[in-house]
């Protein structure tokens, strides 16, 4: 007993249980089944089956640093290493049986003794810290009861439905599948595999925290790379595509996922490279940042040449498939660039965006559609409604901004939620179904002219999203610079300290909201042209809470980072199409782990670093 | 309120007051045309407040879960419809075995609130749950930080039962003895629509019990006062918060069965979502923080969407009235939020509490 509780044990237990917790939580979710379609090398590891090994690998690794802080020997960080992939698998262990013809029984007898056992443990402990006899047999019995509410009801259901499958729809065969390593007619021998599997990989973690640094980070490069190439094994190829020869393509990938001897052969490079790099790259950087302004100056702007030639060519780099998925990352890039205006640099948690986002596509629509709904048949462009998209987002903004101005932090917030859903309903509304179409929306609308060429292809229209993006970027750069931008960040901080110190923040905030719709507009008008069709469903509230989430994730008020969220948020469930049906899930459990652990972002701007930093933490009273 | 001496002039409160008055003309003018017109019949009018008042203790109970949070940390608790959302669809399983058995219908008055027991404790778990691993990590922080966390948990928990439970749609088993109705003065009004506006009335009396007269809402209201002082006083006031998530959660939960009863159809992951942002504008209405402003709240935003598409939207000549419900309610909402923030109820809350 007393072993287990000591402190490293409780810490490998909590976290064992924790990684144990995941691996059943995201099978019971279907994850794991869902990405088992996905191979991330040829006939040897699925993408389900990494996300089964990797949980008790990371934990165990992470539960081997915790070991050495503590001051353990190595034996027992293997130790704890084994433990962590027992515990890991000791949950969907549990399911499993749960889950089995012979072994039903178990989930019954644990539903009806449930109640008992928790009552009496409860009581218990209430006994212990010094209650009276009748408190703790009163406590007992409310237990007793409505933990037993809930376990016979749930006996009930099972009982009648017959298995766990009819109520929880993922716990399925492809599950049992998956975790058994594909051993779903012996029970027991898939458990087997499930535990040795597990316990191999916990022990792996632990062997790995005990290596040397150089051979560690270069192990850990090495299967970062191999395991991130292998699962965007269609990415790859498709970019591969592009620029290398059938046969070589063939001998590289079956289909789109990677041979074994290609993995193989990735993992050694990229092993070797992760070699190089932890022996000789902090040498290398140290030798750039002794280098003289001049020279350092000069190797950036090289950088910056380079990385802008990237992005003329990226096209042609990628092929079209990719490129309409660049295409709509940069949609989202331009809108989180807009409405980091408001959230980031005025600090205006708007949570309607969809809205500048739904008039600038509806506005589009309308002018130049050549369908019944057009108003002038094509005789406007593109070109000439994408200004007027601009004006019309922003007057729109300008409009839902003035009666929001006295509000602030969640009301404004939640204001504005309303106003997007009041755009949502009026869109798909018959009300103005003369106008833009109702629930059928309005179709036909032809591609931007671009002297002479129509731009339908993605390859092209990225051009379009990139200019676009550039100008928003700029125009933010140099406002957040700006006179505007110093009130912004005042407002952001204090509103009524910046009032007090004459800023009329009535116009600076009315500013943010407008200059933010018009990019909002712009994304829009894009996105119209671009699919040829505008539906209101394309015009929900997931619109907003992805543009908010990429911001968060990639970093408030930092624009390097709403690039990298919009092509981690956006980007990887279009690539990884097993992905999109969990996208909310992640974005969801993203956004309150960004906010727990890291408030600033992926890539923090320098200002909200430095706040971070400066260790101004209102104490729990500073809410009220 | 107009500001006739104001120093400045000003042209937000300008902008503000020219709306204010479009809208009283827009509400006067749709009442005008319709009741002039008298396309609706007493009775219809009569019925059409019912079900309101119906529909609007279901909001109301739901309204209780974000005022009580409210009330103890200033913050909105935007998962709250998803708590909700939590209870409704995991008793529909419940429903059918109950109905499949043949206990729903042979014993009615035990079968639901045994449901209603299960969705309140099922909610309850999931509302603790949300305290304990998002919020309370999160106590103390700027006050956007909660709200966007609690963002990511509302799409976190409805994405969970999605998978969990699938992502199709459910309906609750139609009850027997609440099928028809009772006719008073001429006048049909469907039993289950008084069914539900009593049931939660029940649960509405026993929290309003809860909270005034035991030990434990004593120590719920002095944390909402001053979370120091009562910490001073000896009051555990992490038990205290997670009891608060509790109950809000054991109400939203039953607020999904009496829901479920009263519209069967619908059950789904997403079906929280709108009565969620329904039930804050009902808090909000109230008074947020306030316990009968809640309840009050509710039941005027039910009444005010069954009754306003019809009287003032129709009356303005807009075709498909009906459809424009949930505009009319987050319409209220803005308004609210414009230019009665303290709610019907609420005390003036500071400009930073607001």
């Amino acid at each position: 007993m007393d072993v287990l509780r000591s402190r490293t044990s409780r810490d490998v237990l909590s976290l064992g249980l924790l990684s144990g917790a995941f691996i059943l939580f995201t099978g019971a979710v279907g994850m794991v089944a869902a990405f088992h379609e996905r191979e991330v090398v040829d006939r040897f590891i699925s993408l389900g089956q990494l996300m089964l090994l990797t949980a008790p690998f990371v934990t165990a690794y992470f539960a081997a640093g915790r070991l050495r802080e503590q001051g353990e020997s190595a034996p027992r960080m293997l130790v704890a290493g084994v433990a962590v992939g027992l515990l890991t698998a000791l949950p969907s262990v549990i399911l499993l049986l749960f889950n089995s013809d012979e072994y039903r029984f178990l989930l019954f007898m644990t539903l009806r003794l449930a109640p008992l056992v928790a009552a009496s443990v409860i009581a218990w402990g209430r006994l212990r810290a010094g209650a009276e006899m009748q408190t703790a047999i009163g406590i007992w019995l409310l237990v007793a009861v409505l933990v037993g509410i809930v376990t016979y009801s749930f006996a009930l259901i099972f009982e009648v439905k017959g298995d766990l499958r009819s109520v929880f729809v993922n716990i399925d065969r492809d599950w049992v599948e998956v975790v058994t390593f594909d051993n779903r007619k012996d029970l027991m021998r898939g458990i087997g595999a499930l535990g040795l599997v597990s316990i191999v990989s916990g022990l792996g973690g632990s062997i790995l925290y005990l290596l040397p640094t150089v051979p560690r980070r270069a192990l850990i490069y090495g299967l970062g790379v191999t395991a991130l190439i292998g699962a965007f094994g269609e990415t790859a190829r498709l970019i591969l595509q592009e620029n290398v020869d059938r046969d070589t393509l063939r001998e590289i990938f079956r289909r789109d996922t990677l041979r074994q001897n290609a993995a193989l052969a990735l993992f050694v490079i990229s092993t070797a490279a992760g070699f190089f790099w932890a022996l000789f790259g902090s040498q290398a950087r140290e030798r750039f940042s002794n280098l003289d302004y001049g020279p350092r100056r000069a190797v950036n702007t090289v950088g910056f040449v380079l990385f802008v030639l990237l992005m003329l060519m990226l096209p042609w780099l990628i092929g079209r498939t990719l490129s309409d998925v660049a295409v709509t990352i940069g949609i989202f890039v331009l809108m989180g660039l807009g409405l980091n205006i408001a959230i980031g640099l005025a600090g205006l948690l708007d949570l309607g965006y969809v809205t500048n986002y739904a008039v600038g596509a509806y506005i589009l629509a309308v002018l130049t559609s050549i369908g019944p709904l057009g108003l002038f048949k094509g005789t406007f462009t593109f070109w000439t409604v994408i200004p007027i998209a601009l004006l019309a987002a922003m007057f729109a903004g300008f409009i839902f901004a003035v009666p929001v101005l006295r509000m602030r932090g969640d009301y404004l917030a939640i204001a504005t939620l309303g106003f997007g859903e009041i755009i949502g309903k009026l869109a798909i509304s018959d009300w103005l179904k003369p106008l833009i179409g109702g629930a059928q929306g309005v179709q036909a609308i032809p591609k931007p002219i671009f002297l002479g060429t129509e731009l339908k292809n993605p390859e092209q229209l990225y051009y379009i999203v990139l200019a676009a993006s550039l100008v928003t970027l700029f125009v933010s750069i140099r406002l957040n610079n700006s006179r505007t931008g110093r009130q912004w960040m005042a407002i952001r901080e204090d509103e009524d300290v910046a009032t007090a110190m004459g800023i009329d923040t009535a116009r600076a905030k009315l500013l943010a909201f407008t200059l933010s719709a018009a990019t909002g507009g712009v994304a829009g008008a894009i996105f119209a042209a671009k699919v040829g069709t505008v539906f209101p469903n394309s015009f929900t509230v997931f619109i907003s809470i992805n543009v908010l989430s990429l911001i968060i994730v990639g970093g408030i008020a930092s624009n390097p980072g709403i690039v990298v969220g919009a092509i981690v948020l956006i980007g990887m469930p279009e690539l990884l199409r097993e992905f999109s049906e969990f996208r909310f899930l992640l974005y969801g459990a993203l956004l309150i782990l960004m906010m727990i652990k890291r408030p600033q972002g992926l890539i923090p701007s320098k200002i909200v670093t430095h706040e971070a930093q400066s260790g101004v933490k209102p104490a729990l009273a500073a809410a009220e | 309120m107009f500001k006739w001496k104001t120093d400045e002039f000003s042209w937000v409160d300008f902008t503000i007051d020219v709306l204010r008055v479009l809208i009283v003309l827009g509400v006067v003018v749709g009442a005008w045309n319709t009741l002039s017109s008298g396309r609706i019949t007493l009775a219809q009018w009569v019925n059409l407040f019912a079900a309101g008042l119906s529909q609007g203790s279901i909001y109301a109970l739901i309204a209780l879960g974000y005022t009580l949070v409210y009330g103890i940390l200033l913050m909105i608790n935007f998962a709250h419809g998803e708590v909700f959302m939590a209870g409704a669809f995991s008793t529909v399983f419940l429903a059918e075995a109950f109905n499949r058995t043949g206990f729903l219908n042979d014993q009615p008055l035990l079968a639901i609130p045994l449901m209603i027991m299960f969705a309140g404790l099922v909610s309850m778990t999931v509302a603790i749950l949300l305290e304990r691993v998002a919020y309370r990590p999160l106590r103390g922080s700027p006050r956007l930080v909660p709200l966007i966390t609690a963002i990511g948990a509302s799409f976190f928990l409805q994405y969970t039962f999605r998978g969990l439970y699938g992502s199709g749609f459910k309906a609750y088993p139609q009850v027997k003895i609440l099928q028809g109705a009772i006719s008073l003065g001429g006048i049909n009004i469907p039993i289950v629509q008084i069914f539900v506006f009593f049931s939660a009335l029940a649960l509405m009396l026993c929290l309003y019990w809860l909270v005034e007269r035991t030990r434990i809402g004593k120590a719920m209201r002095a944390v909402s006062e001053n979370k120091e002082v009562a910490r001073l006083m000896g009051i555990d006031i992490d038990f205290v918060i997670m009891f608060t998530f509790g109950v809000g959660g054991f109400l939203a939960g039953s607020a999904g069965v009496i829901n479920g009863v009263f519209r069967p159809q619908g059950v789904n992951f997403f079906m929280g979502f709108i009565p969620g942002i329904k039930a804050f504008t009902a808090a909000v209405l109230g008074g947020i923080g306030n316990i009968p402003g809640a309840m009050l709240g509710g039941l005027f935003l039910g009444v005010i969407e069954a009754i306003g598409p019809n009287l003032v939207l129709a009356g303005l000549g807009i075709p498909g009235a009906n459809q424009l419900k949930d505009v009319i309610a987050f319409t209220m909402l803005v308004l609210v939020l414009i230019f009665r923030p303290q709610g019907i109820l609420g005390e003036r809350l500071s400009e930073k509490k607001a």
